[in-house]
């Protein structure tokens, strides 16, 4: 079969067209948060001949950074307009831009979203019975913890 | 440092600033990778890594600063692999080989604390690429800092062997410290211009003050002065073209290959 990709109409092209096509892209460690719940998108401009959009690190050194661009990139090509997907730090990416859902996102993938240490809770059992390990976990963005309760160790999102 | 084209004195001056702190995240990032797989403690092993790809991370979006700043045809990679060792403007504290786990502490500490003192003062910068990246470097820089000033402290008061080693590591290490916060050569032009908020002699101090409660509170010896305080960023040792020649080796190997 062969598949035809329909180019949308220019007048469709909006920049609420692009942030729902954003929704649909996953962080590739946290299949269950898409970035706009995860608070990276800072800025996202349409013009005629031109996609604009601006994201968030997470850390300075997130290794995720360009497959998370190249994703992006990928999955604006339906609308059949160059885009430019690119980093910046104009604001600082803190935790507080996690949204709700971006929160329950993480605890369905097993990370406690950010709080302070003693505010964390379970993400399997909800206990706040709960110790840190380690400050540093297995990406530079997550803490390990355990669970005293259901004895599981768990990892949460760091605040910054 | 081959940087010349690089305008008037302003620009000069944020350029050699950028390459002082560019190159000391690299070194002390790659320096302390060297733990990854043989650290202490499995936890150690994980915080020590993590805290050296934060390091390499923070040098390589530096080394991009410089490189739209100096716009040479360099890329942020050429800038850190392509240079002579004694090209590298990292402070002489980073020059120690790793040592002991007392003595990657000890470093580590006194670098996370003087490197905070000079964030701080680059949080206003009028230089924007640069105050928008240090906002960003600061919260992360503050887990490291609680993290080493943890151990500082477990190390200080335990007694016999852990003690002993991280006073042997400040004998060693404490003349160099200050070297992180030495005068640049064109200090006068970045305060001028508003791209550093003081003097890094008044940064120093205010450092020095901060270390040595703590270090009072520890019953740890006062930091000395800082030895030949005039070549702070030059001069480096063998233990650094040692590990020169190891992080540039796969850049080397094949010349221009992309990954």
């Amino acid at each position: 079969m062969v598949m035809v990709k329909a180019a949308a109409p220019s007048e469709l092209v909006s920049a609420a067209a692009v942030r729902r096509i954003l929704a649909t892209v996953h962080d590739p460690e946290i299949p269950t948060v898409s970035i706009v719940d995860l608070g990276l998108v800072h800025d996202v401009r349409v013009d005629p001949e031109r996609i604009s959009v601006e994201l968030l690190p997470t850390f300075v050194a997130c290794p995720a950074l360009e497959v998370i661009r190249s994703t992006v990139v990928d999955a604006l090509a339906v609308l059949d307009r160059p885009a430019d997907v690119t980093f910046t730090f104009a604001v600082p990416w803190t935790t507080k831009r996690l949204t709700p859902a971006g929160a329950a996102g993480l605890r369905k993938a097993g990370i406690a979203p950010p709080a302070e240490p003693s505010a964390v809770h379970c993400p399997f059992c909800a206990s706040g019975r709960v110790a840190m390990d380690n400050a540093f976990g297995p990406t530079l963005c997550r803490s390990l913890f355990y669970c005293r309760d259901c004895r599981q160790p768990f990892e949460a999102f760091k605040p910054i | 440092m081959d940087f010349a084209g690089a305008g008037d004195g302003r620009e000069r001056a944020l350029a050699l600033l950028l390459f002082s702190m560019a190159d000391d995240e690299f070194v002390i990032g790659f320096s302390d990778s060297e733990w990854t797989g043989i650290g202490p403690i499995l936890e150690e092993d994980v915080a020590i890594s993590s805290i050296a790809q934060d390091e390499l991370g923070h040098a390589q979006a530096l080394y991009r600063l410089l490189a739209d700043l100096v716009a040479d045809g360099r890329d942020a990679d050429a800038i850190a692999y392509d240079r002579p060792p004694e090209g590298y403007l990292h402070a002489r504290l980073l020059d120690h080989p790793r040592g002991d786990w007392a003595a990657t502490i000890v470093r580590r500490y006194l670098y996370d604390t003087a490197d905070a003192a000079r964030l701080d003062a680059l949080a206003d910068s009028s230089y924007r690429p640069l105050a928008e990246l240090v906002a960003k470097i600061r919260r992360e820089e503050r887990y490291h800092l609680m993290h080493m000033e943890t151990w500082l402290e477990r190390l200080a008061r335990a007694s016999g062997e852990p003690r002993d080693r991280l006073l042997a590591a400040l004998a060693e290490m404490g003349p160099d410290a200050g070297t992180v916060l030495a005068p640049l050569p064109g200090e006068p032009a970045l305060v001028r211009h508003g791209i550093v908020g003081q003097p890094f002699a008044t940064i120093e101090t205010h450092w020095r003050e901060g270390v040595g409660r703590t270090f009072a509170r520890l019953g740890l010896p006062e930091l000395p002065p800082t030895r030949d305080a005039d070549h702070a960023r030059s001069g480096h040792s063998e233990a650094f073209r040692a590990l020169h020649e190891e992080f540039t080796m796969v850049r080397r190997s094949e010349v221009g290959a992309t990954w």
